[in-house]
């Protein structure tokens, strides 16, 4: 038995796909339970106080130290599961006091689209540095439109949006209240203040940014490549582009986002042994590529990304940032959650004016 | 009343009789049985738990291993001491007041507006339960384009009638985001408080006002000596209700703004919501539920007082 989330028909039909190939490859017949998508790591813990847990079990990459941490899934070293090539953040990411308990067979994160035509327009090249995007983003800014649309929502997606400018900047989770840090939020806040995006940021989701750059609204978006079908549906000429860097040339640091498969303690060896040949094969060159190229993910082994990307030109400004990309629970593991409340916290503080950037860092850990 | 001061009398019988008695009673208890079990079930045992949960470290390790230290009052502490509680306790109040005051004096306008005759009042009266028929996720996705500073209707209303620009930040704004989410949910309670008192005028006898008319008192005046003490049992009704229905509001919160901006509209049940599902502290979200659940009882005490008052009259 294994259980997902239940994705959009595309995401499903391509898993299907997938999971049809294992099924050869390794022999094991494979039955798949779709749980709904919101309440699914409600209906996790339920399954794990009941000891109904599948065998096999996809988790968002950041779930998965709050769940090893209980002691719910299998270290999958010792069931003979590799991840040889996999990109570090990656393997990081799955990976809980030492032990590694998912494959994340592709990944995600989020990248810079721009409205090539709005663009073009105004004789502008998309910004490469945070001086460029305040400049860029206000001078796109006419009418109704706003330079630029990213979420800063009281909630984990607006954190996950804000992460790449504290992290490229210095800024560290286990250390929030820094100058580094500060500066980042003071960026968002001069692109407020200029009125080069919208106050609404505060509400937005990264779905309603989509809308608003899909409506015209906003000439630059922040966004992950799970947008692509929904823009290329709606006409817009756009391009992702990798995210501006604080100076000229400095590293840019993503988080990665995506799901990842664990083989939950169940008891029943063999079915764990089964299960962990099956979480193998989803990590597999063949999947990754299969995953990749048909949902518009990065797949996680390096070496593929690269050649992925060639044949991939549109992933270019996603691919790129695979070396950079880390793993949100890297340092905190379980106790990210809190980090990125007292992040998103203080993004809501001074966006809305409540406080300098620093000040509202500091405000929001001691709470 | 009446039945109670019989059955506490002691009862002088024949033994035969009392035997009889007995099963009667036991009969009278058996059919009881169904319904406290299900209150048992379905309230009691999940009540019980979140308080034994408040008094425990509750984590997302908790529901694999079934293991909870016991640490006494330290999440109540804990959930007192931040400074996220003071808000949500104040919001909480600010919210729950002023969308029963709001959906009452509408709500009554209204009913009062229905009593007329006039065509189409019947259909009418329906299309306005619509509100309440709408999934209120769905209601609370139209209300946040609505309510859009920068392509929200409300706006643009507002921009027409006063031959400006107007830019009013609802959603987003920490000063006004409140009001915009108690005007959401008092749009929301009218229908169920028309519905109510709607029925609670109709039970006025019509001759009253036909005397008080000849006594030469209409309008206000009627409204005031007639309507008004007669409709005060189904009033109280409502507001009891209303106090424990709004108190408990989540989705209509989560729906608008998440609690935001900058904790603006956080409410205890809001904050409830996000320790046990966004932090994974059981433990504390579980305090914070007590707590409401708590001031929740006081009000439905109320309620039941108000209504054994309304079956004695």
């Amino acid at each position: 038995m294994l259980q997902r989330p239940a994705g959009s028909t595309n995401d499903t039909k391509i898993y299907d796909s997938v999971l049809a190939t294992c099924e050869k490859t390794t022999g094991i017949t494979i039955k798949t339970q779709d749980i709904p998508s919101s309440g699914y790591l409600a209906k996790v813990l339920q399954q794990a106080s009941s000891k109904t847990l599948p065998d096999v079990l996809m988790l968002d990459n950041g779930e998965v130290p709050q769940i090893a941490e209980s002691g719910a899934l299998a270290p999958l070293k010792p069931l003979g599961v590799t991840t040889n090539g996999f990109a570090e953040g990656v393997v990081q990411a799955s990976t809980y006091g030492g032990e590694l308990y998912g494959v994340q067979p592709v990944a995600n994160t989020i990248a810079l689209f721009v409205n090539t035509e709005l663009l073009a327009a105004a004789g502008l090249k998309a910004p490469t540095t945070w001086d460029e995007l305040k400049r860029t983003a206000s001078i796109l800014t006419k009418g109704d439109t706003y330079g630029v649309a990213f979420s800063a929502a009281a909630s984990e997606e607006g954190t996950f949006q804000f992460l790449p400018f504290f992290w490229s900047n210095g800024g560290d989770e286990t250390n929030i209240p820094t100058s580094e840090g500060a500066a980042a939020l003071q960026l968002w806040k001069d692109l407020v203040i200029a009125h080069a995006a919208s106050e609404s940021v505060l509400t937005w989701t990264q779905a309603d940014v989509n809308d608003q750059f899909i409506a015209g609204k906003a000439a630059m978006m922040i966004n992950g490549p799970w947008q692509f079908p929904s823009l290329d549906k709606a006409g817009v000429k756009y391009e992702a582009v990798a995210l501006p860097a604080p100076q000229l040339g400095a590293e840019i640091v993503s988080p990665l986002g995506g799901e990842t498969w664990t083989v939950p303690v169940t008891g029943n060896k063999e079915k764990m042994a089964s299960a962990a040949q099956v979480v193998q094969c989803l990590g597999s060159d063949a999947s990754q590529l299969e995953l990749g190229s048909g949902r518009n993910l990065i797949p996680t082994n390096e070496n593929l990304a690269g050649q992925y990307a060639q044949e991939n030109p549109k992933m270019k400004g996603f691919v790129d940032q695979i070396p950079g990309l880390r793993a949100r629970t890297a340092q905190l593991g379980p106790d990210y959650a809190k980090a990125s409340q007292t992040i998103y916290t203080a993004i809501q503080d001074v966006l809305t004016g409540g406080a300098e950037p620093l000040e509202a860092l500091r405000r929001a850990e001691t709470k | 009343m009446i039945m109670t001061e019989i059955k506490t009398k002691p009862v002088i019988a024949p033994r035969w009789r009392v035997s009889g008695r007995n099963k009667e009673r036991l009969l009278q208890q058996a059919f009881l049985l169904p319904a406290t079990l299900y209150i048992l079930l379905i309230f009691g045992y999940p009540v019980v738990q979140n308080v034994i949960m408040a008094l425990q470290q509750y984590t997302t390790a908790t529901f694999f291993t079934g293991h909870a230290p016991w640490i006494g009052l330290a999440n109540y502490q804990a959930v007192l001491q931040s400074r996220d509680f003071g808000r949500a306790a104040m919001n909480t109040l600010t919210f729950t007041a002023f969308s029963i005051a709001g959906q009452l004096i509408f709500g009554m306008l209204i009913a009062l507006y229905f009593r007329r005759r006039f065509p189409l009042n019947n259909l009418l009266r329906g299309l306005l339960l619509l509100p309440w028929l709408i999934p209120l996720i769905v209601s609370s996705a139209v209300w946040r384009w609505m309510l859009d500073k920068d392509s929200g209707v409300v706006n643009q209303i507002l921009g027409a009638l006063t031959f400006s620009d107007v830019r009013i930040g609802w959603l987003t704004d920490t000063t006004v985001a409140l009001l915009a989410v108690i005007c959401v949910n008092i749009w929301l309670g009218i229908p169920f408080n028309v519905a109510l008192l709607y029925s609670g005028l109709q039970d006025i006898p019509q001759e009253l006002y036909e005397a008080a008319a000849l006594d030469g008192a209409t309008g206000a005046k009627a409204f005031k000596h007639i309507t008004w003490p007669l409709l005060r049992p189904v009033v109280t009704v409502v507001l009891v209700l209303g106090v424990v229905y709004t108190l408990k509001a989540l989705d209509i919160i989560l729906g608008l703004t998440g609690g935001g901006p900058a904790n603006a509209t956080q409410t205890l049940s809001t904050e409830s919501y996000r320790l046990s599902f966004q932090q994974f502290d059981f433990g504390q979200g579980a305090a914070v539920g007590n707590i409401l659940i708590v001031i929740s009882l006081v009000f439905a005490l109320l309620y039941l007082r108000a209504n054994r008052k309304g079956s004695k009259a």
